[in-house]
């Protein structure tokens, strides 16, 4: 039916693309291991005790450390999640529970649209709600903005989860007599919490990871602080600051920095994928 | 013979359960309304006193009072333009690789890989930028020959940082992003379609176009979010853009983009029309970025049928 | 042709239906070497056994039927003899398939061209999200056809060869996902049909049809029947006792018997083929 020639361009044809998607894989592998390989191999040699327990020194003497700042990331994504997962969850509940009725639809869509709106932007509404009434920056304000990106992907993440919650266990409950708050909140929730817990873990060390709208929220602080209504250092803002500035040593402390957030992020990328492949194989008979 | 719809009891549902969780889920709807209206808001005096020149205009000098953010806009097309353009290509073919070519013992560690290139924070990229993308960059700059040198592309000193390196960066970042949400569109495409070509002698390129067909709409969608992604980056843009307001067609020059020039100068905004130039900018970036994930989701939503289509969250998140 | 089932716990067919039913066939050719034929095959998903030592001769231009319970290999052992069974996972092969005399599973066996061969008619009709033109026409120009005429002379052939010309020819190019499953069902057999195979493996392809669909497929087997050899798998025993001329039992992977389908029905030899056709399981 076909002339050979044409029968061996068809293969070559397939064989380049094939290559062609694996020289792909490759080149994304190449800057990762790059990056890895770049910031381990500066950052590991720079960490040492100081970072973790001193705070910053002033301009132009070396030494000193990050701790303040690494406490202050904590203090911020604690206090973004304890205002963002109430209100994600229950918002996850009610979009899963009544998810035909418009309002979960557009719930639905605000929050893809609330994922995709840049960080910097959440930053600038922040400011408006949290510093400019107030005059000052402060920690809340920056545990605003971070709990506002939270939202969306712990909306998300319930809706997903509850609805993979087997209807028999809806079923059980309500034969019983249970009601529908009662069900969801005695039955179907804690069948899905593993589940939601792990993609609020995700979610932390994502916005642990920022750093765009932290820059006029809680802006940054050289000094050990706790105050919520005070401006609060945090890692990622601390690393950037080092890392622009002309100093080696400050250089040398933000590979140390970095390296902490990518040693964060890979704890975290494997604790959930643990995690979940967990929960898929408890869900599996 | 009328068969009546069994109403849904009300002892069973208690009325504080739907009215309460709803009140809650509409925050979310709330929040995207507010952080509208607040950014109008607070762009008012800007748009009053500039309207439409300030996106005409490209003098930006806060001293004399004078705005014009074209340069702004420039940059932001510009570097999201070439990166996408080198992403593109580069996710697709990942997620072709993951999802249909890889050798299974392969697939879950690579795309456990992939996953983790997109969680890394953004200053991280940056750094990698500054220390070692933009030296390489100076580097190439001075291996190009003195004809090429003089085209508009490519003038200007060896700096190193400038809108090249920064698409770079950016490409390094929306690939993992685009290549997850690509790789799950082609998971939903059927696969009886490909047994289909398969049993009718397709070779592998001929049956995966086929169902890259299939997923057309999704498979664009994945792009688009990516472009919204690139357009929203800040961190590791301003760390190696360069930061100068000009507009220039050299890939060497230094530029500047909308969310880089909100990230450096919005704390030193002394009087209010600077603080409101910076947030109208602000504003058109959430207007576009918000329109590009609309259209993109709609595009997704659409190839699975009409069914909401699982996008995944590792990747759906906002721009640093 | 729609039959009732006569009461009682026999034969799907009597003895007397079957033959009238043979009586109106042409006699098959004589034929010298067997057109596909599994010599000890054995077939490994991982994890587990799909097909244990199976012995299989394949006529040409007859039709050969596939009976047994769910899952006991039917789908598997089709699929492997145009090698659709190993896409997607590692597979295992003891023994040898047969196409043509040339084992299909040697090394350097050109994939592309077996299928091309082989054709399949999948259990669910799985047309592509194109035209009615352009899923027929997808074998042709992949293959190598280009020119429009060429195309356009092929396509009417292979839909008129399917009985779905008349229904479709003032709108082919409308989309295939648009129509019913019983006419998608023969798109996709118009698209089997248009890269002029050899053999036809057809996969219990009227499990997700209508009666009348149903038998407008069967009809067009019997006219596929004097070109092409067709293998197919059906858990439906009064429809392999319409359309086939051999029959074979499997049963959990096992070949248990095959023979002339009117034997199988009426006498078979293993007592496990009878209690399958009497129902006393599967």
């Amino acid at each position: 039916m076909m002339t050979t020639g044409r029968q061996v361009r068809r293969k070559i044809v397939s064989g380049a693309f094939v290559v062609f998607c694996a020289l792909a894989v490759v080149s994304a592998l190449i800057p990762l291991g790059f990056i890895l390989f770049f910031v381990l191999s500066r950052g590991i040699t720079s960490l040492d005790l100081a970072f973790f327990t001193q705070t910053p020194k002033p301009v132009g003497e070396a030494g000193g450390g990050m701790a303040n700042a690494m406490v202050g990331t904590f203090i911020l994504i604690g206090m973004a999640a304890a205002m963002a997962v109430p209100v994600g969850i229950l918002s996850g509940i009610y979009v899963s529970e009544y998810r035909r009725s418009s309002l979960a639809s557009a719930v639905r869509f605000s929050a893809d649209v609330l994922n995709g709106v840049p960080s910097i932007v959440i930053g600038i509404f922040a400011y408006s709600l949290a510093v400019l009434p107030f005059k000052r920056f402060s920690a809340f304000a920056g545990s605003l903005a971070l709990g506002i990106m939270m939202i969306p992907i712990i909306i998300r993440t319930t809706e997903e989860l509850l609805s993979l919650v087997p209807p028999t266990l809806r079923e059980g409950s309500m034969a019983l007599g249970a009601t529908r708050a009662g069900t969801v909140f005695r039955v179907i929730l804690p069948a899905a919490l593993p589940g939601i817990l792990t993609g609020v873990l995700v979610a932390l060390a994502r916005i642990a990871g920022e750093t765009a709208p932290l820059l006029f929220t809680s802006f940054n602080n050289r000094y050990w602080s706790t105050r919520l209504d005070q401006p609060m250092a945090s890692l990622t803002v601390q690393v950037y600051t080092y890392a622009l500035s002309p100093y080696d040593d400050w250089h040398r402390q933000a590979w140390a920095g970095a390296t902490v957030l990518i040693a964060a992020v890979l704890v975290f990328s494997v604790l959930s994928r643990w995690a979940t492949r967990r929960l898929e194989r408890m869900h599996q008979p | 013979m009328i068969v009546k719809r069994a109403s849904r009891s009300r002892s069973d549902e208690g009325r504080w359960f739907p009215v309460g969780t709803g009140l809650i889920a509409s925050c979310c709807v709330l929040l995207v309304a507010g952080i509208a209206l607040v950014m109008v808001h607070g762009s008012w005096l800007s748009i009053q006193k500039f309207g439409l020149n300030f996106w005409r205009t490209s003098t930006w000098d806060p001293v004399s009072g004078e705005f014009g953010a074209l340069p702004f806009l420039w940059g932001t097309l510009y570097s999201s333009l070439i990166a996408m353009l080198l992403a593109t290509p580069v996710a697709l073919g990942i997620a072709i690789f993951l999802s249909e070519l890889s050798p299974f013992a392969l697939r879950r560690p690579l795309v456990f890989l992939t996953e983790l290139l997109a969680a890394i924070p953004s200053i991280v990229y940056g750094m990698w930028g500054i220390f070692v993308l933009v030296p390489f960059v100076r580097k190439l700059q001075g291996l190009c020959p003195g004809w090429l040198r003089e085209t508009p592309f490519f003038k200007g000193p060896p700096l190193g940082i400038g809108l090249l390196a920064a698409a770079l960066v950016l490409a390094v970042m929306v690939v993992p992003f685009s290549a997850s949400v690509a790789r799950e569109i082609l998971k939903s495409v059927p696969f009886s379609q490909r047994e289909a070509a398969y049993a009718l002698g397709a070779t592998r390129w001929e049956a995966i176009r086929m169902a890259l067909y299939y997923g057309r709409t999704g498979i664009i969608g994945a792009i688009m979010l990516g472009l919204g992604r690139a357009l929203g980056e800040t961190m590791a843009v301003t760390m190696v853009i360069g930061n100068n307001p000009q507009i220039s067609l050299s890939l060497f020059a230094p530029q500047y983009t909308m969310a880089a020039v909100i990230a450096n100068e919005f704390t030193e905004a002394a009087d209010d029309l600077y603080l409101h130039a910076l947030v109208e900018i602000g504003l058109v970036l959430f207007i576009v970025t918000v329109l590009i994930n609309a259209l993109s989701r709609l595009l997704i939503w659409r190839v699975g049928g009409g069914r909401r289509e699982k996008i995944p969250l590792a990747p759906a998140r906002a721009a640093q | 042709m729609i039959r009732t089932l006569p009461p009682g716990k026999m034969m799907p067919q009597s003895p007397e239906a079957l033959s009238e039913a043979r009586a109106r066939r042409p006699e098959a050719p004589a034929i010298l070497a067997p057109k596909v034929e599994l010599r000890k095959m054995s077939f490994h998903y991982p994890g587990r056994q799909a097909l244990q030592d199976v012995d299989l001769s394949v006529p040409e231009r007859q039709v050969t039927a596939i009976i047994g319970p769910s899952g006991c290999g039917k789908s598997t052992l089709i699929k492997s003899i145009n090698r659709i069974a190993e896409i997607g996972t590692n597979v295992q092969v003891g023994g040898e398939v047969l196409f043509d005399g040339r084992n299909v599973y040697a090394p350097g066996t050109d994939l592309v061209d077996l299928r091309r061969r082989i054709g399949m008619l999948f259990q669910k009709p799985n047309p592509f999200p194109k035209s009615i033109f352009d899923n027929v026409a997808f074998g042709p120009r992949i293959h190598g056809k280009q020119s429009r005429s060429e195309l356009e002379a092929i396509v009417e052939k292979s839909l008129k060869q399917a009985a779905l010309w008349e229904e479709v020819q003032d709108r082919l190019h409308t989309s295939a996902m648009a129509l019913s499953g019983g006419q998608q069902q023969r798109v996709c057999l118009a698209r089997v049909l248009a890269v002029d195979p050899e053999v036809i493996l057809m996969d219990e392809p009227c499990s997700a049809l209508d009666p009348i669909s149903t038998a407008r497929i069967e009809e067009l087997i019997e006219e596929l029947r004097s070109r092409y050899t067709v293998v197919i798998v059906t858990h439906n025993m009064q429809q392999a006792a319409r359309v086939s001329d051999r029959t074979a039992f499997l049963l959990s992977g096992i070949l248990v018997e095959v023979d002339e389908t009117e034997k199988i029905f009426t006498n078979p030899s293993d007592r496990r083929t009878e209690d399958y056709i009497t129902g006393r399981f599967g």
